[in-house]
């Protein structure tokens, strides 16, 4: 426990859902480190680029065409907030590396913008991850990562990078925009990794 | 990419409030001694823990408004009706008592004293905060680097640090202080009660050929109309760079 601070009672929101150190809210707060971009659908692409060089691309209809999944998932930002049973619509990180051929370990996930972050292959996989095109029941909001926006919502918020372009895939781990600046490698809420060092 | 921020793990250290000074009538300056803090940079923001007796803890991140000072951290709160941690800060806290502080965390949102570029600085409400960090960081390295602050707040009496930014713009060689009032002028206004627009963005700002960095924070309606209006008016997305509160 740490240093008491006097006539500090709290308000006693602590929910037992949520991981240490976060509070609850009802908002849907946007961090973002830059404008907004805005992106024209004719000329989106996924991508994802292996460690031997294979390029692999979607186009927007060709994304849109992919089996779908609705996702119910508690979020967790590294300021602190969470939201709990929030609704998206995307198309799994499985279904997009189903044909992938790849030994890689590690992605590096690029924006539109020129955002990165980093995280295990292994994250991706598995059913915990999504290119998610759709939040509550309508199109994902520019604000939000509209288009489409990673959705890896078992670690920190910053990892389901806004603005999704591509995965490049790697056999060495490679520090992403906020993990260069201080923010931890991995970004487990439940284990508070929220910078370097925890 | 801005070089690393962070070099070893952050610990908690103890934070004792050393002053207090009001700013508005929901804001106030806490000043708090923190033996062992390192200086941080112009922007970057910390994060606050309060411990009730029987363990119960709440954290939040607040922007630091201090220059960079070893062992010493200002920070300005204004007061979140229901909130948790800023009415404490704001209603509560008195010189002695104690919280714990981590940082200083984030390194992008941050102006660096030896980047020679102009700044232009847009802060909405209490969005002044990091930008008033690095105004004073600005006159604390003597630096010459020319700055503008574009100001919006809802009235004069709702305008955090006022006295200190008139007095800036008199004595801070080449740096400019411009106000958008949103709600309530003051009679010495020079322009009508209105947001933040492009006019005043032209008139206040730079120009995008001279390469300044743009630094917006504020509530995230703000952010936004402000960073489009920035790159609209031709400025690379990369030199626009925001801090965003709220939903």
């Amino acid at each position: 426990m740490g240093v008491v601070t006097r006539g500090f009672g709290g308000r006693r929101r602590q929910d037992p859902e949520l991981p240490p150190g976060q509070y609850l809210t009802d908002d849907f707060p946007v961090l973002s480190a830059g404008p907004t971009p805005r992106l024209d659908l004719a000329n989106w692409e996924f991508f994802v680029a292996t460690e031997a060089g294979a390029r692999h691309t979607w186009s927007w209809a060709e994304l849109r065409a992919l089996p779908a999944e609705p996702v119910t998932t508690d979020i967790h930002c590294v300021t602190k907030w969470s939201k709990l049973g929030t609704h998206w619509e995307g198309v799994a990180l499985d279904t997009l590396l189903a044909d992938v051929d790849t030994a890689a370990d590690f992605a590096l996930v690029h924006s539109y913008g020129g955002y990165t972050t980093n995280l295990p292959l292994e994250d991706l996989t598995g059913g915990q991850a999504w290119v998610a095109y759709r939040y509550d029941g309508a199109e994902l909001e520019p604000e939000h990562g509209g288009p489409a926006r990673l959705l890896v919502p078992h670690l920190y918020f910053w990892k389901s990078a806004k603005w999704v372009r591509g995965l490049e895939l790697l056999h060495e781990d490679h520090p992403g925009f906020w993990e260069s600046v201080g923010y931890h490698n991995y970004g487990d809420p439940w284990r508070e990794q929220r910078y370097w060092g925890d | 990419m801005a070089r690393a921020a962070v070099l070893g793990r952050l610990t908690w250290r103890v934070a004792t409030v050393a002053e207090i000074r009001a700013e508005t009538a929901v804001a106030d300056t806490l000043v708090f001694d923190v033996p062992g803090w390192p200086e941080h940079r112009a922007g970057q923001h910390v994060d606050v823990r309060l411990t009730a007796d029987d363990g119960y803890a709440a954290q939040r991140s607040y922007s630091i408004a201090s220059a960079p000072t070893a062992g010493r951290l200002e920070l300005t709160v204004q007061r979140i009706d229901d909130g948790e941690v800023s009415p404490y800060l704001v209603d509560v806290a008195q010189p002695g008592d104690k919280v714990e502080v981590r940082g200083p965390v984030g390194g992008y949102f941050v102006w660096e004293p030896g980047d020679p570029a102009p700044v232009l600085l847009v802060g909405g409400g209490s969005g002044i905060v990091p930008l008033m960090s690095m105004i004073r960081a600005r006159a604390a390295y003597g630096s010459r680097v020319a700055f503008r602050l574009v100001y919006s707040t809802r009235a004069p009496e709702t305008a955090i640090y006022a006295d200190e930014l008139r007095r800036r713009q008199r004595d801070d060689r080449g740096l400019d202080v411009a106000y958008a009032y949103t709600r309530t002028a003051p009679p010495s206004a020079r322009r009508p009660v209105g947001r933040v627009d492009p006019v005043l963005l032209a008139e206040a700002g730079w120009p995008a050929d001279l390469e300044p960095w743009c630094f917006v924070c504020g509530p995230n309606g703000f952010v936004e109309a402000v960073a489009n209006l920035l790159v609209e008016a031709g400025h690379p997305a990369d030199r626009v760079k925001t801090e965003r509160f709220g939903g």
